[in-house]
């Protein structure tokens, strides 16, 4: 096991990197996508019921079904695990974000149009920070699922960790098969906690002191 | 920088030089029907609010007060009928750059949790382009206007303050972008009656400097008499049931409504007609922060006190004490552990009464502008002045 990290450590590294990278693109577009869609289902309530449903459902597709599914239409390489990784991303932020938007009291919202805010400006300095730290929280639940979903992606040939996992179980008892399916699982799983930790860092530094718990 | 090229003498603290500032605001006819609805909330109300006075807008709930607020920062639209504001149709505007230069108070402040009470304050400034330094500058005085200690609360957050704290943040937000109209919306609801009656004497002395036309919508008859220099009275539908002064309200009632409104016991609601600086107010001797106690003490006994006043560097009552307590202080500290009793002298003689009793010292302290100490008014001078004022007018 040691030998074959210390054999392989620079591929190691540049996997690892390219999930890291796969799952913070993806979840960055993902919550610009929610964020817009929560605003949308905020503004038009009959939206609402709708949006909750999808998230609940959407997260009940297995992730192989929808890879499969995404081959034949876009073929094989980045964009399948792009696309499968932010939709699941986008569902818990935009559940989160939902919940944020529309949990910013209505009167709050009233004197700051009273005050003469324009809709950008509430919001951008009044809505958007107040549901920041619920956002934050939605975001840290759609890092983890992602870098699992990022690893099953591997399957279309995507980038990052879960080639290992997948070349492990392919040669299943052969010599490395058992290294590879260990530092693909472990490595995804200290990524995870690393990330985390790095997103509940910057979730307290952009969350406002006023309303930090 | 205390020198001025023209050769005029400062201001002096009891006549008030400012011009009036506020602009006049004219109902025509208007109406608000909300979608839905057979009847109309506000029902055709014609009323001019006039430059640099405080109406406040008082009735049963649900008799239209708010919603005719609302349509002077075009929060509402009317359905019919025109509203201006120093003469122009407010529709003639942008509603938000309207908005701009409206002030708007609503219950308990309204603060923005995630801004400091400085980012609170600066937003309008900050909406309208002002510099960086001139919004710094407007913070610091507005602080000192509601009596907050710029440094040490410009960076708080509002759940870091009391409510009362809250409130004045909100008004001193209000008034940040220096708006001729100030509307507020039942803006002391929220507070203990201590609390409401200081932030109220505040605000009349804010008034008295600013000259604001202000807006204000009350469920208390006695805060509407206090403040007001005139009462709208409404009915359901906002229907005029008595626009007048307080005096007329009171002793002219128009009608069995308005007599029901204000309620019996009317000559006891005199006492909130008049003020404490109607009062004779003694002058003590008085001792300053960091004086020796027992020095204190001493010359107040020479003076034939019972207690000693501590007054701050700005002449603003810090403390108030046995002549046994502070001769057994070293030093007469900055700040006091008990509440003293302080009401304004714009505050009411039923205010002064309320805050006497709550007092272990058969009186209360008086402050003007911008919390100065005035004098004292004791027990005997109230009970003195319900004589005089009883014998005068026997009804
Ligand atoms: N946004 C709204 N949509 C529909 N009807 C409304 C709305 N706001 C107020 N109303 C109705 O208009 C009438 C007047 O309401 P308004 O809020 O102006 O009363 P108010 O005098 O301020 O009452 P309160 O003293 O309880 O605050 C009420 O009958 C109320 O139900
Ligand atoms: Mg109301």
């Amino acid at each position: 096991m040691v030998d074959f990290i210390a054999d392989k450590w620079q591929d190691i590294l540049f996997r690892s990197y390219q999930h890291v990278s796969l799952v913070v693109q993806s979840v960055l577009l993902a919550t610009i996508i929610a964020i817009a869609l929560a605003v949308l289902v905020t503004q038009i309530p009959r939206l609402r019921s709708a949006a909750n449903m999808i998230s609940a459902i959407g997260l009940t597709i297995p992730s192989l079904a929808l890879l499969g599914l995404l081959v034949p239409l876009v073929g094989i390489g980045t964009l399948p695990p792009v696309i499968a990784v932010t939709f699941y991303a986008t569902l818990p932020i935009l559940r989160n974000a939902v919940v944020g938007l529309s949990g910013v009291s209505p009167t709050l919202l009233e004197s700051a149009k009273g005050m003469g805010m324009g809709s950008l400006t509430r919001f951008r300095r009044v809505q958007l920070p107040m549901a920041w730290p619920v956002i934050m929280a939605g975001l840290r639940v759609s890092t983890q699922m992602s870098m699992g979903v990022a690893a099953i992606a591997a399957y279309v040939l995507g980038p990052g960790l879960g080639t290992y996992i997948f070349t492990g179980l392919a040669q299943i008892g052969g010599a490395n098969a058992l290294n590879y399916a260990l530092v693909g699982t472990f490595g995804v799983v200290i990524l995870a906690l690393l990330l985390d930790a790095v997103l509940l860092l910057v979730s307290r530094l952009t969350t406002s002191k006023g309303i930090r718990v | 920088m205390s020198t001025t090229t023209s050769g005029q003498p400062a201001p002096e603290k009891d006549s008030p030089t400012s011009a009036v500032s506020g602009a006049e605001i004219v109902f025509d006819n208007v109406v608000k029907t909300y979608p839905g609805q057979s009847t109309p909330a506000v029902d055709n109300l014609s009323l001019t609010v006039p430059a640099g006075k405080i109406v406040m807008f008082i009735g049963p709930s649900g008799c239209g007060k708010t919603t005719t607020l609302k349509m002077i920062n075009r929060l509402h639209e009317p359905t019919s009928g025109t509203i201006t504001i120093d003469g122009e149709d407010i529709r003639s505007k942008n509603a938000t750059e309207l908005r701009r230069t409206i002030g708007y108070v609503i219950q308990g402040g309204s603060l923005f949790p995630h801004m400091t009470v400085e980012e609170n304050i600066a937003l309008v400034p900050g909406l309208l382009k002002w510099d960086k330094k001139d919004i710094a500058a407007r913070v610091e005085d507005l602080l000192e206007l509601v009596g907050l200690d710029p440094s040490r609360y410009r960076n708080r957050y509002p759940k870091e303050l009391s409510g009362g704290q809250q409130q004045r943040v909100g008004v001193a937000r209000g008034l940040a972008a220096d708006p001729p109209v100030l509307l507020m919306d039942e803006p002391f609801g929220a507070v203990d009656p201590i609390t409401r009656q200081r932030l109220q004497d505040e605000l009349m002395s804010i008034q008295e400097e600013l000259q604001k036309t202000i807006v204000c919508v009350t469920h208390d008859i006695d805060e509407a008499i206090k403040l007001g220099d005139r009462i709208l009275l409404l009915s359901e539908g906002a229907h005029v049931a008595q626009y007048d002064t307080p005096q007329e309200i009171l002793s002219n009632p128009a009608d069995e409504f308005v007599e029901d409104f204000v309620g019996s016991g009317s000559s006891l609601k005199q006492l909130s007609l008049s003020r404490v600086d109607e009062l004779e107010l003694q002058q003590p001797v008085i001792a300053s922060v960091g004086d020796e106690g027992s020095a204190a003490a001493a010359a107040a006994r020479a003076a034939g006190q019972k207690d000693v006043i501590v007054l701050d560097a700005r002449r603003r009552p810090v403390g108030w004490y046995s002549l046994g307590e502070a001769t057994r202080m070293s030093r007469l500290p900055q700040e006091s552990h008990e509440d003293i009793s302080v009401v304004d002298r714009r505050a009411t003689i039923n205010d002064a009464l309320d805050s006497m009793l709550a007092s272990s010292h058969g009186g209360v302290l008086v402050t003007g502008r911008r919390d100065e100490f005035l004098g004292v008014v004791t027990f005997t001078a109230v009970t003195e002045h319900i004589r005089s004022t009883s014998e005068s007018s026997p009804s």
